[in-house]
């Protein structure tokens, strides 16, 4: 039997851990599509997930071969669902879930100082132009106010401008803790490996 | 992992990958051998050794064997200059070692 969860993480290592508190209480993970989680029953524990963002899209073969190393390794990934065809799809272009069965020994994907301060970047350059974008076509749809005549569209224009300009603001507060989580990495790397 | 610079000190993962790498291995068989090697103590994350793999073919320390194409996985074998990089880091350790030693002791009993 399968159970449908819909739930919104801004941050991915909670996501993380609470994927892997479900499946330490016989729930695993086996979709995921846009805050939709789909689970099912399985034996308590036994997947161990952990995410990742990939350094390209999942369809250039760069990451294709990145994926394919990981499945080497016993590491499957969540897809989003099957086509009534029987084809698996996939969501979300480079934000990966993976699993793999706890029986097979410990699962890591960055296990060292270095690998894991640059996954933190690769996520922390993503929401810094995420924001970049919003805000600059948030500030030119105000801007269009004093261009045009004041008129029903101008309010529209800078609705539409303080909203982006908010999307701007949320991703910066998405970028914020993983610029200390790099920063606390590097200055740890002063120290040891 | 950026490893090592021309000097610097390798990482303990990319000191176990060229360690392992005297006998050809892909992927999954290097991170067995370096937890065997280590007594379960480093166990590499798929992530990490994707990256190191990467970075030691590109500075030549490590090759994929030919004919690696076709069969689905990947093996990698130690070259020349990756013996020598390995080598030179052993002498590292051992002075290292050696010093700690001659200087508070801690020689095994």
């Amino acid at each position: 039997m399968s159970h449908v969860v819909r739930k919104y993480f801004a941050d991915f290592e909670k996501e993380e851990q609470w994927l892997n508190d479900m499946s330490a209480k016989g729930l695993a993970l086996v979709e995921y599509s846009w805050a939709r989680y789909v689970f099912e029953e399985s034996a308590p524990g036994e997947y161990i997930y952990r995410l990742e963002l990939l350094e390209e899209d999942p369809k250039k073969a760069k990451s294709a071969e990145y994926l394919q190393f990981m499945e080497e390794t016993g590491a499957e990934r969540v897809p989003a669902g099957k086509r009534p065809s029987g084809k698996t799809v996939y969501v979300n272009p480079r934000w990966v879930i993976f699993r793999k069965k706890a029986a097979e020994g410990a699962f890591t994907i960055y296990s060292d100082t270095d690998s894991k301060i640059k996954h933190y970047q690769r996520i922390y350059r993503l929401w810094i132009s995420l924001a970049v974008m919003e805000l600059i076509i948030g500030v030119f749809n105000i801007s269009l106010m004093f261009v045009n005549n004041p008129t029903a569209l101008n309010r529209i224009n800078l609705i539409m401008g303080l909203l982006l300009i908010v999307l701007a603001l949320f991703f910066i507060s998405l970028s914020m803790p993983i610029r200390r989580k790099i920063t606390k990495l590097q200055n740890d790397k002063l120290v040891r490996e | 992992m950026s490893g090592s610079n021309e000097y610097g000190a390798l990482t303990e993962g990319v000191y176990y990958i060229l360690l392992s790498l005297f006998t050809p291995m892909h992927g999954y068989g290097i991170m067995q051998n370096v937890k065997l090697l280590s007594n379960g103590r480093v166990e590499l994350g798929a992530g990490t050794l994707y990256g190191a793999l990467g970075t030691l073919v590109e500075r030549g320390w490590i090759e994929p064997l030919a004919g690696g194409q076709d069969s689905r996985k990947k093996e990698y074998r130690i070259t020349e200059s990756g013996r020598s990089a390995l080598l030179s880091e052993m002498t590292r350790l051992d002075e290292l070692l050696s010093n700690g030693r001659k200087l508070i002791g801690g020689e095994p009993e």
